[in-house]
């Protein structure tokens, strides 16, 4: 089954309250966050506090990502330390701008993971890419470590980076978008989108969450509870699309036992691209139970 | 005979015969004032509410109450204790609807000796943690809405002068909680409680900061019930009359707890086309209704009425149609004050036709679907509305009871994790012991103490009374929605119990 990465909720790392239920809004991950939520003299208790949140609460299906603080900082190393031995299944690198970043990171988890007897490998990256730099080496991060699950967009560095503000439409974030998912289906992950700041805003959370899917975007990163809902109903499919896929993969079947190739559907070819996308629709389905196994007919 | 079997055989009785006029002498006695008396008060406004209060006759040791429609904005209860206090009464008995957090100043007139004992339905602030510490000899009573509308009526609490505030009055007492007559001051919609109180009071005095002309109608207090009026400066502060339930929660709990709460109710299986329902006040509430009109929407259902507190977002179904009638017994903003200032599908209602459990008709056997907000529930589904885990007295009964044994699907919502349910939830009401504590509220129980102990209860004592005995016919049409209701309902009513 596909691994569902829709919505990733920012959790402070410095807030008890919101860590200890933020698993029952339903989003997909979690990201517990050390780096830019986290004030300096509270970098410590954070990271204290996030350890035991992980060693302590069970977050059900979601996954855990601890966003860490860059290794250039003093708290880099500690906090990959602690989050390796808290069991973190993600660590998520900030800042990302060179493949080298990505080496130094996993030697450090690498190194962790050896001291605290957890399986070498077992625990992941995410990468997040914040500059221009980042952007035009997004193909080698994305290639650095088998490690690596996802690139993330993070769009106000990136934005600060390039000179501009965020507006509306995207349309500086076009670019780095585009760069960065044809970055991770080269490299065969995911890619994640950047947060939308405006949580009062649904209709263009919505709007903004229907484009990136419509480039290619996996999920996208929320920063409340109430925009979780609003993104998963974008990312699942609908019920008639769900039904066209049934048809097309059962039209597929049919012709491959008549031994032909291609078939018509609706007066529409149906090719091997077409097949290709309509089980991805499904497996989006089930994974996000829009449909369960046992009503495909 | 005891008190007790006295009192039902008499209950029982009333039960299988029509109404005997003259039955009650109390009506009987009220009414009819001598003609000379009523050319004499064909004017009730007096010049003050100390000349108000020696007309009345009121003395040390009576039962005076008041309504809470005015809610956090209440000047009413503050001044006329203020006023009583300075005139030297001594032991008056308290019977308010309810009191709020505007009501820390009762505290001192209890120390002071002038108020002795305190009836109620809710006690919040700094006087409900004055009292959960012991600041009462006698304890503080809470009854439910329908149990207080019950006990008045039956003389359990016999109200000597009721004082109420009213938005707008004539000079002849038609009173009421908004005015069509012009601007109010100060608009708090129904009067559903305060009508209670103008019934059966010995003697009523209607406090208004807006006299309008003879007749203002529609009115919530009838002329027929008024003894005096008193003008006053302001019944209310207008700006927190009104507070509280407007706003649209965005707390991403309460979003969460509502849209569980609303699919339960769509798919309880009393969720039909002219279903009834009944929301407290709230911004859970409110994302509960707004959640609710989107499945209504989306199913084409349409509910038959909405009952109780009604709030703005429960006015704008009405006004989309999805809701076709409102009965108010207390307008919780001011949507819904205007609502039924302006729209005539907006009925106000009192608390007996609510709630009282006695007599021949209580709305809240009417109603489907109940959404009712909770301090504590365990995993019996004991529910504790007036307590906190700490054992202090912080919230209301209001009509929660009632409601819960009168409808057909009761919703309770609970902050934190805890999810809506549903189908299976038993009404064994309770309420926690601020006595534990060293403070002596008490319950008002339904039952007398033996009788709940026999019935294996131990400590816990029931609420005011809370079962309804289901006497009229319900129309055949929604009988098969009835089938589920849980029998627990049935053994809790009290004539039910001591009758079989």
């Amino acid at each position: 089954m596909t691994k569902l990465r829709r919505s990733m909720l920012f959790v402070p790392g410095n807030n008890p309250g919101m860590m200890s239920d933020a698993h029952i809004y339903g989003s997909d991950a979690l990201m517990f966050d050390l780096e830019d939520s986290v004030t300096l003299r509270e970098k410590d208790a954070a990271r204290l506090l996030v350890y035991h949140a992980l060693r302590t609460i069970h977050y059900g299906d979601c996954e855990r990502v601890v966003r860490v603080n860059p290794l250039n900082t003093p708290y880099g190393k500690a906090d990959i330390e602690a989050m390796v031995a808290a069991g973190a299944e993600v660590i998520r690198l900030p800042k990302t701008e060179t493949a080298q970043d990505i080496f130094d990171t996993e030697a450090e988890i690498e190194r962790a993971e050896r001291k605290f007897g957890i399986p070498v490998g077992q625990t992941r990256m995410m990468a997040a890419i914040e500059g221009a730099l980042g952007v035009v080496n997004a193909y080698a991060i994305a290639t650095a470590s088998p490690r690596l699950i996802a690139i993330a967009l993070g769009a106000e560095d990136y934005c600060a980076n390039l000179k501009t503000t965020r507006s509306l439409d995207g349309s500086e974030l076009f670019y780095a978008r585009g760069a960065i998912i044809v970055a991770a289906r080269a490299a065969g992950i995911d890619a994640i989108d950047t947060v939308f700041s405006d949580v009062n805003n649904e209709d263009q959370l919505i709007r903004e969450t229907q484009a990136i899917k419509q480039l290619g975007f996996d999920g996208k990163s929320v920063i409340n509870p109430r925009q979780i809902k609003p993104v998963h109903r974008v990312f699942t499919p609908k019920q008639q699309e769900i039904v066209k896929a049934n048809r097309i993969l059962a039209a597929s079947r049919e012709a491959a036992e008549r031994g032909s190739g291609v078939v018509a559907l609706d007066g529409k070819m149906i090719d091997r691209p077409v097949v290709l996308r309509a089980e991805r629709t499904l497996e989006m389905a089930y994974a996000s139970r829009a449909v369960f196994e046992e009503d495909e007919t | 005979m005891t008190r007790d079997q006295e009192f039902y055989s008499a209950l029982s009785a009333l039960d299988q015969t029509a109404y005997v006029p003259g039955a009650n002498p109390r009506l009987n006695e009220k009414d009819p004032a001598p003609l000379k008396n009523r050319m004499a008060r064909e004017n009730k406004i007096v010049e003050s509410l100390e000349k108000a209060v020696e007309l009345s006759g009121l003395q040390d040791g009576m039962t005076i109450s008041f309504h809470h429609h005015f809610r956090d904005g209440d000047h009413i209860v503050n001044l006329v204790m203020d006023t009583l206090a300075r005139m030297g009464f001594r032991d008056l008995r308290l019977a308010p609807s309810s009191l709020s957090d505007v009501h820390a100043p009762l505290i001192a007139h209890i120390k002071n000796g002038v108020i002795s004992h305190i009836e109620t339905s809710g006690c919040r602030g700094e006087l409900a943690k004055a009292v959960s510490r012991g600041l009462m000899d006698e304890p503080m009573v809470f009854r439910s809405h329908g149990g207080r509308a019950a006990a008045i009526e039956e003389d359990e609490i016999h109200i000597d002068v009721a004082f109420l505030g009213a938005s707008s009055c004539d000079p002849f007492g038609n009173a009421n909680g908004y005015s069509r007559e012009g601007e109010e001051k100060s608009m708090c919609g129904s009067l559903g409680y305060a009508r209670v109180d103008a019934q059966y009071a010995d003697c009523v005095i209607v406090l208004t900061d807006n006299i309008v002309g003879y007749p203002n109608v529609p009115f919530g207090i009838s002329q027929r019930l008024v003894d005096y009026i008193v003008c006053v400066d302001d019944v209310g502060d207008a700006s927190k009359i009104m507070t509280g339930a407007t706003r649209f929660s965005t707390n991403p709990h309460d979003l969460m707890i509502a849209e569980a709460t609303s699919n339960v109710i769509v798919h309880s299986g009393y969720f039909y086309d002219g279903f009834s329902i009944q929301t407290g006040s709230g911004g859970a509430s409110l994302a509960v209704t707004r959640f609710l009109r989107e499945a209504m929407l989306e199913k084409n259902i349409r509910a038959s009425f909405a009952l109780g507190g009604i709030t703005g977002a429960m006015v704008k179904l009405l006004e989309e149609g999805l809701v076709s009638r409102l009965l108010d017994v207390q307008s919780f903003d001011l949507d819904a004050a205007q609502s039924l200032k302006n729209n005539r599908f907006h009925q106000q209602i009192d608390a007996n036709y609510y709630a009282n459990p006695y007599r021949r008709g209580a709305a809240v056997n009417q109603l489907d679907v109940v959404v009712l907000s909770a301090l504590e529930v365990d995993t019996s589904f004991n529910v504790n509305v007036l307590t906190g885990s700490d054992g202090m007295i912080r919230g209301a009964v209001g009509g929660h009871p009632d409601t819960a044994a009168g409808a057909s699907l009761r919703n309770r919502r609970l902050p934190a994790h805890a999810r809506a349910y549903a189908e299976r939830a038993r009404s064994r009401e309770h309420r926690g012991h601020p006595r534990r504590h060293g403070g002596c509220a008490r319950d008002r129980s339904g039952y007398r103490g033996e009788s709940a102990q026999a019935r294996g209860r131990g400590a816990t004592r029931k609420s005011a009374p809370e079962g309804h005995a289901h006497r009229g016919t319900r129309a055949q049409s929604r009988a098969h929605h009835r089938q589920t209701r849980p029998a627990a309902i049935w053994q809790q009513d009290r004539r039910h119990l001591h009758l079989s």
